[in-house]
């Protein structure tokens, strides 16, 4: 392994500098400038399932895609946000080889995408859409078989799904004698029977009621479990919420906001309280501003309090805790809908 | 490789498994069959005799009428009116009236009947007394009957054909009816499975299964293994519907064979007028020509026959069915279909149109050009073959048939691969073309 053989070159790199030999040094340097370059390759490699790298997809009407770069990490559930036509459908089709980019390429667990990647992913687009005349059974068998499996392989998954979401009686009905809910639910078992290494979901949630719903993110996390990396392309941003781990923004074909959902909150923080309280308060005060107040049902009043940037909370509650009565108080996170619509605000005009 | 046998495999199967396929298969030659028992069952069942009253005040045709199998004719002498009024109350099927200054006046005999006569006696009665008249009037110019018969030559010709395996006795209508059915087998299933293509690949499109299945699949790989299994499905039926009527109409011929055993030569005629419902007969009383066609059938190349039957229903429909995959793929639902449509249909109806004319001229420019153009000589091609085409004609016209699918489904592959993804949006040749170039 180059990474390992890099370990084991430092030592000796600081024993060159020991002796100050400028050749060697110039050597060593070199060498622990090529190793640490593969080293991190390789980390990259191990940690990341899709790398997209400047990709560029140019329509004849217009540009899709404008120099976007993105990593998905392997084994998180990574949310790919934007709104309607921000290019979220383009770059979901580039991944799936559907199309190509024009310039930039994607890396597949480090390897540029090939036709062989074809049968590690799993792909539910947002149109849905089965054979409406075939059966159940064997549409499902079809789609697993495109996907690589051979029949014994894929009768053998199928009947798991089938008892796992005991569906065992639709076996032989017409996709078209089924209800919407029930088609999804056969959609999504094609979509991940295969068990692929990445699925792609687009908004996975459309059509099921609440229960099928649970139903199919409990699969979601158990997927996520087991190892996949999932890709939801959603609107939704309570599922982005509760599910994902990584989000990345797109608006206008470009690239707004991406990293882990933490960090992207914590970047997003306004810096501001809220305090339910009886009483009265100034709305100016040295330490803070008080932003709006509303009168809740019982009587009590709710505030946003904009802190100054040195004051923590606990100075805000010790001020707040001589003048008013107080039930609740807490710090204002942002939401993941308060984070999309500021960053997708703030993208000038192109 | 193993995703188009599965694509194929999947539209093979569809089909076949389909309860109209079943039905049409089994249909196909029972309606054949039907057809065929009819006209054999219609022409045995007409030996019914009709009686015919005649009222010749002229005299002159006492023993002209002359009784046939269905016609019996029986001479009265009244009066018009009496006859007229005793008319109904007689078995008699029609009355003719022939007034004494027929030969002044030949407009003035009339028929009589309950109701209409058939065109067939019409034409017999008027036969035999616009001969009477002749031969009266001849004979008042001074030409005997004998001159006539001796100025009347028969010419009845035997082709020949002269290839290097020597002479051999050929038939023109043989080869017409040969090429004719192989040209209109070719026409219907060019437009049957085309259009099963077209609907395939929209439905794929509107039910919005195509971006699951191009996921997996290459959208070129997708359309070939439409079009393959489609065209797999097209030989079934082909093989089934001539495996089903050779066993049914082996049946159904011995089973009336018996009752019609007394005129072979009325048979086969029968045979014919079944066999080709389109073609009219030449008149019935030459010599007959099915003897000669069915004898001549096998001096024709048949093995070559069906070698480039085969060869041009699938290069045909090959060329063609790409364009109409083309045309579903462009689409989002099968009424905008109409206005790509046009310019497919319109070669595939001109090569028929122009395959009256080459059966009459079968070596001529239009049959030469038209049966090298990829567009018509699937058609054009099947019409000649029986006829005797020079090899290289035949050589250049396959080869240029293969590269016409090669480019058509180049084409097709490349309106279709940007076509399937393309929803809510009304198509233009324009846009068309635009998708050909894009890379």
């Amino acid at each position: 392994m180059p990474w390992k053989a890099g370990g084991l070159f430092r030592p000796l790199f600081i024993f060159a500098i020991g002796q100050s030999n400028e050749a060697f040094i110039l050597v060593a340097a070199a060498t622990w400038k090529i190793t640490s370059h593969i080293c991190v390759y390789t980390v990259l490699r191990f940690m990341n399932i899709i790398e997209v790298r400047n990709v560029t997809k140019e329509y004849s009407s217009h540009t899709a895609l404008d120099n976007v770069s993105i990593s998905i990490p392997k084994g998180c559930i990574f949310g790919l946000l934007g709104p309607n036509g921000a290019g979220k459908t383009s770059l979901i089709r580039i991944i799936n080889q559907i199309t190509g980019p024009d310039s930039g390429e994607v890396l597949f667990d480090g390897v540029p995408l090939n036709p062989n990647h074809i049968s590690r992913i799993g792909y539910l687009p947002e149109e849905r859409g089965l054979y409406k005349k075939m059966k159940v059974g064997e549409q499902l068998l079809y789609l697993a078989q495109l996907k690589g499996l051979s029949q014994k392989e894929a009768m053998e998954k199928l009947k798991t799904w089938f008892i796992k979401f005991d569906i065992k009686t639709w076996w032989d009905k017409t996709i078209g004698d089924l209800s919407k809910g029930m088609q999804q639910k056969v959609q999504f078992v094609s979509t991940v029977l295969h068990e692929p290494d990445l699925i792609i979901l687009d908004e996975p949630f459309s059509g099921f009621d609440p229960i099928n719903a649970n139903l199919i993110r409990d699969e979601i996390l158990e997927l996520k479990q087991k190892g996949s990396t999932i890709i939801f392309s959603t609107h939704r941003m309570e599922t982005v919420e509760e599910l994902c781990d990584h989000i990345a923004l797109i608006h206008k074909s470009r690239k707004v906001l991406d990293g882990p959902k933490r960090e992207i909150k914590e970047q997003f923080k306004t810096h501001t309280y809220f305090v339910e309280y009886k009483g009265h308060l100034d709305e100016l005060d040295p330490i803070y501003q008080i932003l709006d107040q509303k009168i809740l049902e019982d009587g009590y009043l709710r505030s946003n309090i904009q802190l100054d940037g040195d004051t923590n909370a606990n100075a805000l509650l010790l001020n707040l805790l001589s003048k008013v009565e107080i039930r609740g108080f807490g710090e204002n996170i942002p939401t993941m809908s308060d984070i999309f619509m500021k960053a997708v605000n703030e993208v000038p005009e192109a | 490789m193993r995703n188009i046998f599965l694509v194929i495999r999947r539209e093979y199967l569809v089909r076949v498994k389909k309860k109209s396929f079943l039905v049409m298969t089994l249909l196909g030659p029972l309606l054949f069959v039907a057809f065929y028992a009819a006209v054999i069952w219609v022409a045995l069942g007409s030996v019914d005799t009709k009686t015919v009253q005649v009222l010749d005040e002229s005299g002159l045709f006492q023993k002209k009428f002359k009784d046939s199998e269905t016609l019996k004719f029986v001479f009265i002498d009244k009066s018009i009116d009496s006859a007229k009024a005793a008319f109904p109350a007689s078995e008699a099927n029609a009355l003719v009236y022939i007034p004494a200054n027929v030969i002044k006046a030949p407009k003035s005999v009339r028929i009589y009947a309950a109701k209409n006569v058939s065109l067939d006696l019409k034409s017999d009665i008027e036969k035999v007394i616009e001969k009477e008249i002749e031969d009266i009037k001849l004979a008042e110019a001074g030409i005997t009957h004998k001159i006539l018969e001796d100025s009347r030559v028969n010419v009845n010709s035997e082709t020949i054909s002269l290839s290097e395996e020597g002479e051999k006795t050929s038939s023109s209508g043989a080869a017409t009816v040969i090429g004719g059915i192989c040209a209109f087998l070719i026409y219907m299933s060019v437009f049957i499975y085309g259009t099963q293509v077209m609907r395939g690949i929209t439905e794929e499109k509107t039910s919005r299964i195509v971006e699951v299945i191009i996921s997996s699949v290459k959208p070129f790989q997708l359309m070939l293994g439409k079009i393959i299994g489609v065209a797999l499905v097209g030989l079934t039926q082909f093989v089934l519907w001539i495996l089903l009527t050779t066993a049914l109409t082996s049946v159904t011929s011995a089973i009336l064979g018996s009752r019609m055993s007394k005129d072979p030569a009325q048979m086969a005629q029968e045979m014919q007028k079944a066999q080709m419902p389109n073609q009219p007969m030449p008149a019935g009383n030459v010599d007959n020509p099915v003897t000669e066609i069915l004898g001549a059938v096998s001096s024709l190349n048949i093995p070559l026959i069906i070698g480039c039957f085969l060869f041009y229903y699938l290069g045909g429909y090959l060329l063609y069915s790409a364009l109409f995959g083309a045309v579903g793929a462009a689409v989002d639902n099968d009424a905008d279909t109409q206005q790509f449509m046009l310019p497919i249909t319109l070669p595939i109806i001109f090569s028929f149109v122009f395959a009256q004319f080459v059966l009459r001229d079968p070596d001529g420019t239009l049959a030469f050009w038209t049966s090298i153009i990829p567009f018509t000589s699937p058609i054009i091609m099947m019409v000649r073959i029986p006829f005797g085409v020079p090899a290289w004609e035949l050589v250049l016209s396959m080869i240029l048939l293969i590269l016409g699918f090669m480019g058509t489904t180049w084409v097709a592959a490349r309106i279709y691969r940007v076509g399937i993804l393309m929803y809510g949006k009304k198509v233009s040749y324009k846009e068309l073309v635009k998708w050909i170039f894009y890379k």
